[in-house]
This record gives C-alpha cells, sequence and structure tokens, in this order.
C-alpha cells in the first residue's frame, strides 16, 4: 500500500467513524450524558442483522431498514424505561450505568453468539472496487459508507435546524428546566434522541459487518475512535465529527504506512492526544459545555 | 480522633462534639484484633488460602483508591488498569533487568505510577466530566499498546518474572501476602488519614459542592492531581504485588479493561464516598466470585445488573443505605454533636455537612 492508497483509505475510514461519532455526540449534546456503552451499542446492531438476516433469508443490505427500525425502538425504551432516571442525577452515575450496560451487553452477545466473529455476506459488493490506476483502487464498500457520513450528516443538520422537534433537541440541550416549562417532555425528547443516535449507529455497524467481521469485544475500541472523533472534531459539530474522524483514519492508515500495521491504532491515539493538549476544545467546536 | 471538647452551654443543655463514638473505640479494638490475626494468618493458613487472600486484598486496595477519586474528589476513571499495567512492567524492568528483590521493587513501581500519573492527570483533566472518564480509557489503551509493541517484554504474549518464581513458594506466597495486606492497610490508612486532614475537607468540599467549594477557597485542579497521582501510585503497586503472585505478566491481562469493572462494581455495590463500601463491596464480590464465576459470562451480567440497579436505587451503595438508616460509621470522619446525658443513649446529631447522603 504506498502513501496516497493510504491516505485515502484514512480519510475513508474517517466517515466510518464520524458514523460513528455523531450518535455519541448527539446523545452528549441533548443530555450530557456519557454513553459508554455506545460502542457495545454499534455491535448489537450487526448481531439483530445477522438474526433478521438469517430469519428473512435475504441480502444483508436490506436488513439495514429493518434493523434501524428495531435499533431505535430499542434506544427509546432503554432511555424512558432506565437511562432518563440518572441524566439528572450528574454525569458520574451516567458513566457508571452505560459502563454496566456496556458489560451487561457484551457477555449477553457472548452468550449468545461466542466470542466467534461473524459475518454478513452480500455477494460479490464486498470486493468491487473502481480501479483509479495500478497502484490506487477504492473500495465501493467504504465509499458507500462515507457517502452514507455525508448524507447523515446533512440530514442530522436540517432535522436539527428545520424541524420542530430539532428545535426542542436545541432547546433541551441549552436549559432543560427552560424547556421543560415551554411544554417541551424532555423525558420524551431524550428517548428521541438516543433512539436517533442508535438509528445512525446501526448504519455505520451493519456495513462495517458486510465489509469486514465483528466479534462482541469489539466495543471498547469502537467507543474509544468515536470519542476521539468527537473531541479532535469539537463538541456539538457534526461536521466537526466528521473532520475528526477523518484526522483520525488518516492517523491510522499513515501510521500503518510508515512504522508496520502493528502501531496503526497506537499512531491514531497519539495523534489524539497531541491534539487533546495543544487544542482541547477541538477544531469545529460549537459549544462550550459546563 | 479524641477531640472531645466540652463547649458553652445552649439553653440548658449541655453538648460536647467529637469523631468517635464509644461503639468506634470497640470496633477500633476489634479491628487491630482482625489486624494480627491477617497479618499472622499465612503461618496457619495454608497456601489456597493464602492465596485467595491476596486477591481479596488487592481488590480492596484498587477499590479504596479509586473511591478517594471518585468518592471524594469527583474524578471517575475508568483507566485504572493502565497503572496497573504499568506497576507490573516496572516490577519486571527493576526485578528482572536491574536485579532488584522484587519485594523492594513493589515500591519502585509505586513511583512509577505516580510519574506517569503526573502527565496524564494534565491531559485527562482538560476534559469534563464523563468524557474524562474514556480520556482515562484511551491513556490505558495508549499504555498498553506501548508495552505490547516492546520486543523485550515479549510483546502480545508476555514475559514471566524470573526473579519471582526463584523466590520459592515459602517465600513468595507469604510475602505477596503480606504486601496485598500491606497495600490494603496503606489504601485505607491513606483515604481515613488524608480525610481527616485539611485536604480531607476541600475532598469532601468538592464531593459536596465543587462550586461551593472553589469559592471558599479550593483549590480544585491541585486537589484532584493530589488524589490521581496518589490512586496511580497505588494502581501501580497492585499492579506489581499481582505481578509476582502470577509470576507472568502479560498486556492483554494486565492492562484488561475488566479491572476497571471490578474495581467499579465493587465500590458502586459496596457504596462510594465511604471508607466502608469497598470493604463491604469487596466482601460481597468474593462471595459472588467463589459461587458464580463458573457461569462465565452470567457472572458479568449479574454484576453489571447490580451495578446499574445499586446506582438508580441507591445511589450511595449498600453502606450508603445503612449510615441513612443508623448514621453509624466504623470509620468516623465527621464531627458529631452529642448533648450531655443523652450520649448513653447515642442520639447524634450529624454536625457537619458530611452526611452520607451527600
Amino acid at each position: 500500500m504506498d502513501w496516497l492508497n493510504a491516505a485515502t483509505q484514512g480519510i475513508l475510514l474517517g466517515g466510518l467513524y464520524a458514523l460513528f461519532a455523531v450518535g455519541l455526540s448527539l446523545v452528549f449534546g441533548t443530555m450530557r450524558l456519557t454513553n459508554l456503552a455506545h460502542g457495545d451499542l454499534t455491535i448489537l446492531p450487526a448481531y439483530v442483522a445477522l438474526m433478521v438476516v438469517n430469519a428473512l433469508r435475504f441480502n444483508p443490505f436490506y436488513s439495514i431498514p429493518i434493523t434501524m427500525v428495531i435499533m431505535f425502538v430499542f434506544g427509546y425504551l432503554l432511555q424512558r424505561g432506565l437511562l432518563n432516571a440518572i441524566v439528572k442525577t450528574g454525569d458520574v452515575n451516567g458513566v457508571i450505568v452505560t459502563f454496566g450496560i456496556s458489560i451487561v451487553l457484551q457477555n449477553a452477545l457472548l452468550l449468545g453468539f461466542t466470542a466467534n466473529s461473524q459475518g454478513l455476506d452480500a455477494g460479490t459488493v464486498e470486493n468491487l472496487s473502481i480501479k483509479i490506476n495500478d497502484r490506487l483502487a477504492v473500495g465501493w464498500l467504504p465509499l458507500i459508507i462515507f457517502l452514507m457520513s455525508l448524507v447523515v450528516i446533512t440530514v442530522l443538520q436540517i432535522f436539527m435546524g428545520r424541524t420542530k422537534m430539532g428545535r426542542a433537541f436545541r432547546a433541551v440541550s441549552d436549559d432543560q428546566e427552560a424547556a421543560r416549562l415551554m411544554g417541551i417532555n424532555n423525558k420524551h425528547i431524550w428517548a428521541v434522541a438516543m433512539g436517533v443516535a442508535l438509528l445512525i449507529v446501526t448504519i455505520g455497524g451493519v456495513m462495517m459487518a458486510i465489509r469486514t467481521t465483528f466479534d462482541p469485544l469489539l466495543g471498547s475500541q469502537r467507543l474509544i475512535y468515536a470519542f476521539e472523533a468527537v473531541v479532535i472534531g469539537g463538541m456539538g459539530s457534526a461536521w466537526g465529527t466528521l473532520l475528526g474522524g477523518i484526522i483520525l483514519g488518516l492517523a491510522q492508515t499513515l501510521g500503518a504506512q510508515a512504522f508496520g500495521s502493528a502501531w496503526s491504532i497506537l499512531v491514531g491515539h497519539v495523534v489524539f492526544v497531541v491534539i487533546l493538549a495543544l487544542r482541547p476544545q477541538g477544531f469545529l467546536a460549537k459549544t462550550v459545555t459546563s | 480522633m479524641n477531640t472531645t471538647t466540652t463547649a458553652a452551654p445552649m439553653g440548658d443543655k449541655k453538648f460536647s462534639v467529637s469523631v468517635a463514638s464509644r461503639t468506634n473505640y470497640m470496633v477500633l479494638g476489634f479491628g487491630i484484633l482482625v489486624l494480627i490475626v491477617l497479618a499472622v494468618f499465612p503461618v496457619f493458613g495454608g497456601t489456597p488460602w493464602t492465596r485467595r487472600l491476596v486477591d481479596f486484598f488487592t481488590l480492596l486496595a484498587l477499590a479504596q483508591f479509586w473511591n478517594l477519586m471518585l468518592g471524594y474528589a469527583g474524578l471517575i476513571s475508568v483507566g485504572q488498569q493502565g497503572y496497573i499495567g504499568i506497576g507490573s512492567y516496572t516490577l519486571w524492568l527493576f526485578a528482572d533487568v536491574l536485579h532488584i528483590n522484587p519485594f523492594i521493587g513493589v515500591i519502585f513501581a509505586a513511583i512509577g505510577g505516580a510519574i506517569i500519573a503526573l502527565p496524564s492527570a494534565a491531559l485527562v483533566f482538560k476534559l469534563k466530566g464523563g468524557y474524562l472518564a474514556i480520556g482515562t480509557w484511551v491513556i490505558a489503551e495508549v499504555l498498553r499498546l506501548i508495552v505490547a509493541n516492546i520486543k523485550r517484554t515479549g510483546g502480545g504474549s508476555g514475559i514471566t518474572i524470573q526473579a519471582a518464581t526463584k523466590l520459592g513458594t515459602e517465600v513468595r506466597v507469604p510475602g505477596t501476602y503480606w504486601w496485598g495486606l500491606g497495600v490494603a492497610v496503606i489504601a485505607i490508612g491513606v483515604t481515613y488519614f488524608l480525610l481527616r486532614s485539611r485536604t480531607g475537607l476541600a475532598l469532601e468540599a468538592i464531593r459536596d459542592n465543587d462550586l461551593a467549594a472553589e469559592s471558599s477557597g479550593v483549590n480544585l485542579w491541585r486537589t484532584k492531581l493530589y488524589t490521581y497521582i496518589i490512586a496511580g501510585a497505588g494502581c501501580a503497586m497492585v499492579g506489581a504485588i499481582v505481578a509476582i503472585h502470577l509470576l507472568r505478566v502479560q498486556p492483554a491481562a494486565a492492562f484488561s479493561i475488566n479491572w476497571t469493572a471490578y474495581i467499579l462494581f465493587i465500590t458502586v455495590i459496596g457504596g462510594v464516598g465511604t471508607i466502608e463500601g469497598p470493604v463491604i463491596g469487596t466482601v460481597i464480590y468474593f462471595v459472588l466470585r467463589e459461587t458464580t464465576s463458573k457461569y462465565g459470562e452470567w457472572y458479568f451480567i449479574v454484576l453489571g445488573l447490580l451495578a446499574i440497579v445499586v446506582t438508580v436505587w441507591s445511589p450511595r451503595g449498600l453502606y450508603g443505605y445503612v449510615v441513612r438508616k443508623t448514621n453509624f460509621f466504623l470509620f468516623p470522619l465527621q464531627r458529631k454533636l452529642y448533648y450531655e446525658g443523652e450520649r448513653k443513649k447515642r442520639k447524634s446529631v450529624a454536625a457537619e455537612s458530611g452526611e452520607a447522603a451527600g
């Protein structure tokens, strides 16, 4: 793999990280909840899709909308049934409870599906690529995932800026009490936010499951990548998470190109640490969090 | 502890302020007795139970250090496994490369942990609240990946601590036992005396309301930094003891997130923000481990659900529930108000704001 190719792969990988990061950022933005189970919630839809595909026997791509609906409902119920109770009690309880959820989810998946890697078979699409020249080829799947991240962020921006529900999201984010006094049902809004976050995560999670294999233990890695993308990009900025994802993806692929694949993830972390040290507010920060 | 002062009469009632009640002194006497029995335990206890108690003490110490950070400074870390791993590998460095007695190497491991904690704190403290937690996790991952890429320590497959194997069972098992007991006593002692000091007042103030504490002149950043460094050094010490105990270090095990899972469950279930909480939590954890750990995943699911249930319905854990009902502390930290003549009835009023309900 040469440099131009590594850079291309890195940018495309950034789109995937952005898809994971947007959900984390949305949940944090609307209710100041740091969801440590977020990584495992990107793995869960892959298993849901696997069950849907096994039950209905069709192409995994068709399972995406069904899985999105299932995950939205799951997120809504999780928030209303459990997480709403701890949102107001401070971020420490949020961390503890979501860490507990993460451990429960991970072990439930291990129990149900074992630690073996699974895959979703979509046929030949998985390996198709656009050959630009002898040294540079862009895979269709990574490209689709990247384009999906652009679509998701654009739609999310329109949703937040132009719709009544989006206005409610922003109102709840700015001032919970004032929003409640204006007749907004905070508990419903938070639940919808969690549902939307999981719906977005499903797109990335299932696409990634089609592209490579997955197992229940991948969650913590995904959480960390999503978090790094959010922090690099700047809190509260959707396009920032895309930028953060791209920087992280580039750091990993270029790091692998320079030092070998064993160092790839470490180089990503180091770039994150350097940016955190020099520019803790991120590149495109919008909101100042209290 | 023994600061009974008689103040001027208020109305027609005289009152006194003291930290410890009579029951506390009885508990103290009993505690010293237990400590003596525990100290000589390896002589008669047999190797399997001695080894089991090493696990108990090390987990108790980890939970206590974590509790010091979260319960008193409001710092939530899910990256303490980074310091445990660093402690293990520092021990290997001192024992097998520099040929220092492994039991002395434990002290150097603590120093190593503190040295790593200082720049890490500068980084993660830039993040707020829950994001700080993930930041500590990233630091732990960075440390793990660096260690796993070092060829000298066997990379991902780990390395045997030769100096520890050479010690022989009859020296190694009691030695690790006493270090384990020692680190547990250090963890409880440091927490207790830190909280009884000026810094302790600052910590309790931060726990109750960090904004109010800061406006009363508490240096929030520095106080948090102290607890983070103490916890880092303590966890590294435990890592070193565990390395001697297991004779082998491996990045995946030494830097495992499962450490944080255990610590978190123990502290949360027992009760955050009290010294007694982690002790009770560790006992509960051990009973669970001995009875259900053979069910593998179910065991983790039960632990996770317990932590969720306790946090939602009784955020101060089991001990917090006891305190709310009785206002009794095994390790008395708050000054209590006693009315003269009523002392025998053990009627006390919390004189300070440091109530368990926080």
